[in-house]
């Protein structure tokens, strides 16, 4: 026994080793950003392997150049969860639980939407936004980012509200509350897991997006860090430190969020269809 | 599996209308219908808002691209407005040209190589991570980071390792004694380079859904097989592949919608360059409608890759039908 104890522990330990050795590799790219945009010299010489004398200069000038992008994407991201989320909840409830006459076309429709590429929406609704003045406007980013997250958000929420007991909110109807008052005091504070899971998404599909931020815009009025780190690489390409700390800065909310709020990020990829 | 049909979704019958005769009767069965129209009105209120803005933000884009193919926009359509009927002929120029020919095929390639090597590898780790040891979870948990880390932002970092001087990765390969690889500078090795980047970000994704199959294969099953003296190759051939087949197919499927339309990357990898070796079907459309200001052609180039993808989605609809049937 004693042995067989011994030799599962040791390949449990070699199997540990393994991973880690894959996660070294597989993390590379993400330590190497790091490790250059805190090297002082990595504008003009290649970057040494690790940072002897760490430096945030390169940080100072990335948040001189892109902290109001840093600060546009957080607004947008946020406007298109509050967005996503308000359209999708009901939308969600309302699939789920009222049996409309073509509902299944609906659900069927909101999964094939996941399909339809960000470039071909932006191509055909570049002209609209040019006539409605929704172009180079927080409105319209906000808008068009909440599309990369709303199927999503609703075959989520409805794969969830589907297993809410309809009594549940008929009961509180029959205490005299409507239909989406209880949806509101019943159904929401039910669904909060799925809902934070949903909002998650929408903000990491925002945060992440390039293609509206790029075509919907053509002045610098709204210019998320995904734009903004693009265009430095095509006017700076020289201070690579400072796109390196920019690149760092950029993908601090997924780092956070990955930490903070594993269970939702494993919840969202298993639960729905991402991507 | 694929035909089932969805006990969820089946709209709850109405209850069928007293046959029975009578004045009173009749003006309440008039009322309930009343009642019940007006509650059929306002369950609608929950889904319209949502709906509308799929039709706004899907419908409309997708049949708007179909007409801008057939219009003729220029420069000068911003300070007119006029787009006139141009027929056959943003077709014709576009499927006449080359760079979409080459774009077609340099799509494929990406998408093809991009899912056969995340696919393989995310597979891989996904087998390797079902084994019990210790981190497992967190490590598992911290690998998906290169996916949730925003495209373009990867891209640049990618550039920069790829650099053909300063980059770190032919530093590495020259202490193997390896000549430097002009990655993304040789029209012969960009588009390699940017599935390999490609790969790297899918990785994650891929090991997830696949791990999730994994756990949901019965022990039993396995232990069966080792009983009727199968190998661990035998058994992942006989056990694992098949009963992991319908998600299999969803990452399958999921993986080439999302590389299909590939752009991001692309630009901020190598720009679509160089000579235009990296060229695909999204980078294309753009540099057509947003650089050169014909949205007719970009329209088309478009509108291919939203047929592309349709016989993909019609794939993904009948394996994502036998989820919905279990009420998820």
């Amino acid at each position: 026994m004693q042995t067989t104890g011994n030799r599962t522990r040791a390949r449990s330990l070699g199997n540990t080793a393994l991973a880690l050795a894959i996660l070294a590799v597989m993390l590379f790219p993400v330590y190497w950003m790091i490790s250059t945009a805190l090297q002082p010299d990595s504008a003009v010489a290649a970057a040494r392997l690790v940072p002897t004398s760490p430096d945030f200069g390169n940080f100072a000038r990335a948040l001189e150049t892109q902290g109001g992008s840093l600060l546009t994407s957080i607004v947008v991201s946020l406007g298109a969860v509050v967005v996503c989320l308000t359209l999708a909840a009901p939308a969600a409830y309302g699939l789920a639980q009222f049996g409309l006459r073509g509902g299944r076309a609906i659900v069927f429709g909101t999964l094939i939407t996941q399909m339809v590429p960000s470039i071909v929406v932006a191509n055909a609704l570049y002209n609209a936004y040019a006539e409605l003045n929704l172009v180079n406007s927080y409105l319209g980013l906000i808008l068009a980012d909440a599309s990369l997250g709303l199927p999503f958000a609703i075959v989520l929420l409805r794969a969830f509200m589907v297993s809410i007991p309809t009594e549940v909110v008929e009961a509180a109807m029959v205490d005299g509350a409507n239909r989406f008052t209880a949806f509101c005091r019943i159904v929401l504070p039910m669904s909060r897991n799925a809902l934070i899971t949903a909002g998650l998404f929408a903000f990491l599909f925002a945060w992440a997006d390039f293609v509206f931020a790029l075509t919907l815009n053509t002045t610098d009025d709204v210019k998320p860090v995904t734009l903004g780190i693009y265009q430095f690489i095509g006017a700076h390409v020289s201070d690579w430190g400072a796109v390196m700390a920019t690149a760092v800065l950029s993908a601090i909310p997924a780092a956070v969020l990955l930490i903070a709020a594993q269970k939702y990020i494993a919840a969202g990829i298993t639960g729905g269809s991402v991507k | 599996m694929a035909t089932t049909h969805s006990p969820a979704d089946t709209p709850t019958g109405d209850p069928a209308p007293a046959t029975t005769g009578g004045g009173a009767q009749d003006a309440a069965r008039r009322a309930a219908e009343r009642g019940r129209a007006r509650r059929r009105l306002y369950q609608w209120l929950f889904v319209a808002p949502a709906l509308l803005y799929m039709l706004g933000f899907f419908g409309f884009p997708l049949v708007n691209n179909v007409v801008m193919s057939f219009q003729r926009y220029t420069p000068t359509t911003y300070f007119t407005g006029e787009a006139p009927f141009a027929g056959l002929d943003n077709w014709r120029a576009v499927l006449s040209d080359s760079l979409f020919t080459d774009a077609v095929w340099q799509t494929l390639l990406f998408t093809a190589g991009s899912l056969l090597g995340q696919f393989t590898i995310g597979l891989g780790l996904a087998v390797f991570f079902s084994r019990r040891f210790r981190l497992s979870g967190p490590i598992r948990a911290v690998l998906l980071l290169p996916w949730l880390v925003p495209m373009v932002v990867s891209a640049v970092v990618w550039r920069r390792i790829m650099d053909q001087d300063h980059g770190v990765l032919n530093s590495f390969l020259s202490v193997f004694g390896m000549d430097a690889v002009p990655w993304l500078a040789s029209p012969s090795v960009a588009l390699l380079s940017a599935v390999l980047v490609n790969i790297w970000i899918g990785i994650p994704f891929n090991m997830v859904i696949l791990y999730g199959g994994l756990q949901e294969i019965p022990r039993e099953l396995y232990e069966a097989a080792a009983l009727d003296g199968a190998g661990p190759w035998r058994a992942f051939r006989s056990v694992t592949l098949p009963m992991l087949r319908p998600v299999i197919t969803v990452v399958l499927v999921l993986g080439f919608m999302s590389t299909i339309k590939v752009l991001d990357l692309i630009l901020a990898l190598t720009g679509g360059g160089p000579a235009d070796s990296t060229q695909t079907l999204g980078t294309l459309t753009y540099q057509l409608s947003f650089l050169q200001l014909d949205f007719g052609q970009g329209a088309v180039v478009g509108n291919v890759l939203i047929l592309i993808s349709a016989v993909f989605a019609v794939l993904y609809l009948r394996v994502n039908r036998a989820d919905l049937g279990k009420g998820k």
